[in-house]
């Protein structure tokens, strides 16, 4: 078991290296592949009406002068031993784990990657307690219904859920709960957890209503498919023939069974979300990891992109990571070697 | 041997003399395609301490027999009318929690498959705790030593350390003494064993007969065993139901069954049976065609389209339902067919005995 | 002490109208001056004041979608909202007059006590300072530390984002490197600071609107014991009526009163609010639906409510007179690239100009309220010197399509030709244009294929290259330009100088290579006469028409939120938005 997380941990760095090296090559390669020169990145760094006298001191500077391996040995080397950067006015530090430094703010990534993960954690669990609950409560009651009205009704919605894009339904949420009935928060109106935690849900609620809504769906549809198949299974029909009350039967025989592919997707889900939520922190304009992806991507700022990038992939490794351990408490068929 | 008495239709709130009375049950799935008279009109009886078997190929009526007599059918859909009397209680008109109650309490089930049957993510223990205790208010440290001693009766090994196992972690034979011990868990009065050996070995097989009968004894309750195969019940079954399309085609004890045999259909499954005293080639002789379909059954007896007498019974076989009747020769013993009751045995003597 | 200096400042209000009608204000209600005095009415602060009122405290709200454009470093600043804010917190040595109205066009000292003094044909520029000037910790602010600002500005490593104009007309050292790597380099050529109150500054040639150099927040002040260089934007120590309580890089901004600053020594501003507060990175439409909520009062990057609230605010009377429509020193434009065959001839860059429908172009921008007016030519009518003139009769109702036929048989392309026409992805708005262009220029038989484009890599990459335009076939794009000030030098240097073109890419301009106007630009900048130099202006628009290599589209406009309760709103037209320096609360 130990040996066996061990592995999956070399591995998971293994790929870390990987993503980082593809996403390296994506937006520093592919640029050069398609006929930039060292001094056109550059001119990204340097303002609207800079000499070409500056924009190649910059570009020798960022080290774009240098061949791509060697400027991807820089970028691992400073994760390991941090980087330095000086424009002259003084050395400018990146410690160690140095995920990057932008050119462009003139600060390390790492400490604003971990000042918005809070945010995007804070957003995901909420909405993940909320999904789960809701979308495996109403996919069970579905199943159970199959065909009746309560069942096309749950899956009506679900399918809009599905389908209708966050910013959507979380524009017409703030149209409604906040601006026209004043429920809910206004929009950017986060409050961290330490500071007050009734703030902090009250801030959040829309957002993880919204976020909940998309995935209430995925998990109400998963589930619903997921009880009808173990509703039938032989082992129900024993826990049935124990005389056990039909309330046990349906959640500690039924879901049980289904939970799995659920317990999969979720960790899967959940990975992915707190590598950042981009549309739902762009629509409520929360200060997380995925907005600050869609600020680097706008703003061309590579080195943030690469290191949102890596710690959104560190998510998602681990959060599979994660979900792999926990098949093996789920099912205890699976046995980990 | 106990008397056999068909229970009239037109009186059906006389009082049971039986501990089980099934009577006139009918279970009727109304489906797309056309009513599935899955039974249709069974009437049988059984009391402590003894054993019926039920025969009949699947898709005879025999598993939805039991479970209707469980309240496991599926509620909703199936349409029941009839009466089951046990203990005095009629269970299909009851309240369907005051069957759940019973359940698992007064009758237990010991299912065909005990990998699909048994939970995969729960031990063997848990289950068998779990089964206790929603009948009993008992802690789960003394329901985990009933479920160790259960364990141990049923002949698992080292129980103290297997009530922590998985049902994957167990062999075939061990899920089924496993599903055993569960279904014994309450000490019921009636335990029905729904093909319980066709998932095992042969030699397993055994095992687990041996092991319900010594448990029989040991707890005196009434069990119904249900299989396809009359070699199973052989040894085991005080009387013997053969069911086909849904009816009884024959109700008798074990030995008449077995020694003169009056049905064709009863004929067919005894040629059909495996014996330890034959040679393998001769010994087979499988019933040609397939099982009838519930929804349009066969006109007349429902077993003509494969009996090979059915020409001997001037065409009743194809326009009169037989009924079930008494053979004539001997008491309580019950057959469902118009071959004329000195032809049949005729021919169960000169044609069908000298072959198997 | 706060009180005494706002009760001095009744002698020396900014506007007198202003002063008056607060005046008046008071009078009517009584002394209640909660329920805000004024009748919204919509373009209520366009030319005027809205709501005029001397009531001090509170606090400003205003919000931004995205992050600060580039940074709130003195130094390092090139947008129009952070010039605008930065007057709060950075004094620069001359300032546009704080006024509604063409008022605002006028330049006045504010460091200095009046504008500069010319010398040697105005190769030379001497500011004074005025006296009593301190920072936010007391300390006095000398003509060294404006010298050490503008120096500092001179590193384009460390400072990026701001104009290049010291840079470039400062007769600095040939190997000068700024403060920073050539601290001990004698820059007497460029900059003299003869006593703690005056400054000289020498140029490589004689330049007329040295005055608008001297407003860019490049002048103002850095204490040099203080400056940490790139880390210097978290505080900038501050020399205004307003200091930074807290900088969140990407969320918040926080200016609150600077308790030094000393009114009696500041004679342009009246700041009313007692606090700032700037959120950062919201929602776009939700920038809008807080404002309308009250939530928040204004968007502080004054570019206009985004398309969604625009039906909201057109079709609501009472919303609407919450709105104005300034427009600003910018005009959105096609470059018509005559390095790409066959637009080399005049003629089919001629019938590109005939073809176009201008309604469309309009519309592509969301219509006269929220795009802006159609251009006839490039510069803007806020820029002095502007001339209306109408070359290719842009006014009349649709495209004239006979006329683009004509000229295209005088270019030899009688059945018209195939082209690109390349915008920027990320902008609806562009592509809208674009779409428009091919739907116009099918009629006349010139066929466009759509070539979008990343925006963050449009100047440096790929149309900002000449040879990228050529090897890509891309004879029109689409383009854009705002004036660093209401002035023609400011308009024009970036995107009409041949000059400013450079093989590796990075130029604004595409399309603008005529040596007649690149020379006619060095003229204009050596005219020391206002008349005559904003006479060279118009020319150069002309010249740019005739030569039919840039196609107007309209000059911009924008339809902004005055939000609930604010009070002293106006639009200063030397930004195209409402001065965050003047507003108060109720």
């Amino acid at each position: 078991m130990y040996a066996y997380i061990i592995r999956r941990l070399a591995w998971a760095v293994v790929l870390l290296f990987v993503i980082s090296a593809v996403t390296f090559a994506i937006f520093f390669l592919i640029p050069r592949l398609l006929g930039s020169s060292a001094e056109t990145l550059a001119t990204r760094y340097v303002g609207r009406s800079a000499t070409p006298e500056t924009v190649a001191a910059v570009s020798e500077k960022l080290g774009f002068n240098d061949p791509l391996y060697v400027q991807y040995g820089t970028w691992v080397k400073g994760i390991f031993t941090g980087a330095e950067y000086d424009y002259g006015s003084g050395v400018e530090r990146c410690p160690a784990p140095c995920l990057g430094y932008s050119f462009i703010t003139r600060q390390p990534v790492l400490p604003d990657l971990l000042d918005r993960a809070p945010v995007t954690f804070s957003l995901a669990i909420g909405a993940a307690v909320l999904w789960l609950f809701f979308g495996v409560a109403i996919g069970v009651l579905s199943a159970l219904r199959r065909g009746t009205f309560f069942d096309r009704a749950a899956m009506g919605l679900a399918l809009a859920g599905v389908s209708l894009p966050i910013f959507w339904t979380g524009l017409m949420g703030l149209a409604f709960f906040s601006y026209k009935w004043d429920i809910t928060a206004k929009g950017s109106a986060y409050t961290p957890l330490l500071e007050n935690p009734v703030d902090w849900a009250y801030s959040l609620l829309l957002p993880w209503v919204t976020l909940a809504f998309l995935f209430s769906a995925q998990y109400a549809r998963l589930t619903r498919a997921g009880m009808l198949e173990t509703m039938n299974e032989d082992y129900i029909r024993t826990a049935r023939a124990k005389g056990l009350p039909e309330r046990t039967v349906v959640v500690k025989h039924g879901l049980r069974g289904a939970l799995t592919p659920i317990v999969t997707i979720f960790g899967l889900d959940f990975g992915l979300l707190i590598g950042g939520a981009v549309l739902t922190e762009s629509t409520f304009g929360l200060h997380g990891l995925g907005e600050y992806a869609v600020l680097a991507i706008r703003a061309n700022d590579l080195p943030k992109i690469l290191g949102v990038t890596i710690l959104a992939a560190l998510f998602v490794v681990i959060a599979n990571l994660i979900v792999d351990l926990l098949y093996a408490v789920v099912d205890p068929r699976v046995r980990i070697k | 041997m106990t008397e056999r008495v068909l229970v009239d239709g037109a009186t059906p709130t006389s009082q049971p003399t039986h501990f089980l009375e099934v009577r006139d049950l009918r279970v009727h799935f109304p489906t797309d395609d056309g009513l599935v008279k899955s039974v249709d009109g069974l009437t049988f009886h059984l009391d402590r301490g003894q054993t019926l078997g039920i025969v009949g190929e699947s898709g005879s009526g025999k598993s939805v027999t039991s479970l209707s007599i469980m309240g496991l059918h599926k509620r909703g859909v199936a349409k029941l009318t009839g009466e089951v009397w046990l203990d005095g209680q009629e269970l299909i008109a009851a309240d369907p929690e005051e069957v759940r109650d019973l359940r698992g309490k007064e009758m237990a089930m010991i299912f065909q498959d005990p990998l699909s049957a048994m939970h995969p993510y729960y031990t063997v223990g848990n289950q068998i705790i779990e089964a206790y205790r929603v009948h009993n208010d008992v802690s789960k440290a003394v329901a985990k030593k009933h479920a160790i001693d259960l364990l141990g009766r049923v002949g698992i090994p080292e129980p103290h350390r297997r009530v922590d196992s998985y049902p994957h972690e167990y062999s075939g034979g061990m899920r089924q003494r496993a599903m055993i011990a569960m279904a014994l868990s309450c000490d019921p009065d009636l335990l029905i064993a729904d093909e319980p050996t066709t998932a095992l070995d042969v030699t397993v097989q055994a095992q687990i007969l041996d092991l319900i009968r010594d448990l029989q004894r040991d707890f005196n309750a009434a069990v119904i065993i249900i299989t396809h195969d009359l070699g199973v019940v052989a040894e085991l079954a005080d009387d013997i139901l053969v069911m086909y399309g849904g009816r009884a085609a024959e109700y008798a004890s074990a030995a008449s069954i077995f020694n003169h045999p009056e049905h064709p259909y009863t004929w067919g499954l005894l040629g059909s049976m495996p014996r330890m005293d034959r040679a393998r080639t001769d010994r087979l002789i499988p019933i040609k065609g397939t099982p009838p379909s519930l929804i349009n059954l066969p006109l007349g007896c429902a077993f003509n389209p494969r009996c090979e007498y059915a020409g001997r019974t001037d065409g009743l076989a194809t326009s009169e339902r037989p009924e079930l009747a008494e053979n004539g020769a001997e008491a309580a013993h019950l057959v469902a067919c118009h071959l004329p009751p000195d032809e049949r045995r005729r021919i169960w003597s000169e044609e069908i005995q000298p072959k198997l | 002490m706060r009180r005494k200096h706002l009760r001095s400042l009744g002698a020396i209000a900014v506007v007198a109208a202003l002063t008056l009608s607060a005046c008046g204000d008071d009078g009517g209600n009584g002394g209640g001056n909660g329920g805000g005095g004024a009748t919204p009415e919509f373009n209520g602060a366009v030319g005027a004041v809205f709501n005029a009122s001397d009531k001090t405290g509170g606090t400003l709200k205003m919000g931004k979608s995205g992050d600060w454009g580039d940074s709130v470093d003195p130094g390092d600043t090139y947008y129009g909202y952070s010039w605008n804010l930065l007057r709060g917190y950075g004094r620069a040595l001359t300032m546009f007059k704080v006024a509604p109205g063409k008022e605002s066009e006028e330049l006045v000292g504010d460091l200095a006590e009046d504008l500069g003094t010319p010398s040697e044909g105005g190769k030379t520029w001497t500011y004074t300072l005025r006296e009593g000037l301190v920072y936010e910790d007391g300390t006095a602010i000398t003509s060294a530390d404006v010298a050490y600002a503008v120096t500092r500005a001179f590193d384009r490593e460390v400072f990026p984002n701001g104009p290049e104009y010291f840079n470039g007309y400062l007769d600095y050292p040939a190997d000068y490197k700024g403060p920073y790597k050539t601290p001990e380099m004698d820059i007497s050529s460029a900059i003299e600071t003869p006593d703690e109150r005056t400054i000289v500054f020498h140029l490589k040639a004689a330049y007329a609107g040295f005055d608008y150099f001297a407003m860019t927040p490049q002048t103002v002040p850095v204490p040099k014991d203080k400056d940490t260089g790139t880390k210097y934007k978290e505080h900038v120590i501050s020399s205004g009526p307003y200091m930074w309580e807290s900088w969140e890089a990407g969320k918040k901004y926080v200016l609150v009163r600077n308790p030094e600053w000393d009114p009696a020594t500041d004679p342009n501003r009246n700041p009313l609010v007692d606090r700032i507060e700037i959120e950062l990175n919201l929602n776009a439409e939700d920038v809008d639906n807080r404002i309308l909520d009250g939530d928040l009062h204004v968007d502080v990057a004054g570019t206009g409510v985004q398309p969604a609230t625009l039906p909201t605010v057109l079709n609501d009377e009472e919303i609407k007179a919450k709105a104005d429509n300034p427009g600003s020193a910018r005009t959105w434009y096609t470059s018509i690239i005559p390095t790409v065959k066959p637009l080399d001839n005049i003629d089919c860059r001629k019938a590109v100009m005939l073809a176009m429908d201008r309604s469309l172009y309009q519309a592509a921008y969301g219509g006269p309220l929220a795009g802006g007016d159609i251009a006839t030519s490039m510069l803007p009518p806020t820029i002095p010197g502007h001339i209306d003139f109408d070359p290719y009769d842009s006014a009349a109702e649709g495209p004239d399509v006979e006329g683009a036929k004509a000229a295209l048989a005088d270019c030899g392309q009688p059945d018209g030709f195939d082209t690109n026409i390349a915008y920027r992805t990320e902008r609806p708005k562009e592509q809208a244009t674009a779409e428009g262009f091919q739907q116009a220029l099918k009629a006349v038989g010139i066929n466009l294929t759509l070539k979008p484009l990343a925006e963050g890599t449009y100047f440096s990459d790929t149309v900002g290259k000449p040879s990228y335009l050529v090897e890509n076939n891309i004879g029109l794009a689409t383009n854009g330009w705002s004036a660093d000030w209401n002035d023609g030098f400011g308009f024009f240097s970036q995107i009409v100088d041949s000059r400013v073109i450079r093989p590796t890419g990075g130029s604004s301009n595409l399309s603008v290579r005529v040596p007649e106007i690149d020379a006619l630009l060095d003229t204009a900048i050596g005219e020391l006469d206002t008349a005559t130099r904003e006479g060279y202006w118009g020319e150069i628009d002309e010249l740019v028409m005739a030569e039919a290599v840039v196609y107007p589209g309209i000059y911009s406009k924008a339809l902004t939120l005055r939000g609930d309760g604010i009070t002293n709103v106006f639009v200063n037209e030397a930004f195209g938005q409402y001065d965050y320096i003047s507003m108060g609360v109720e």
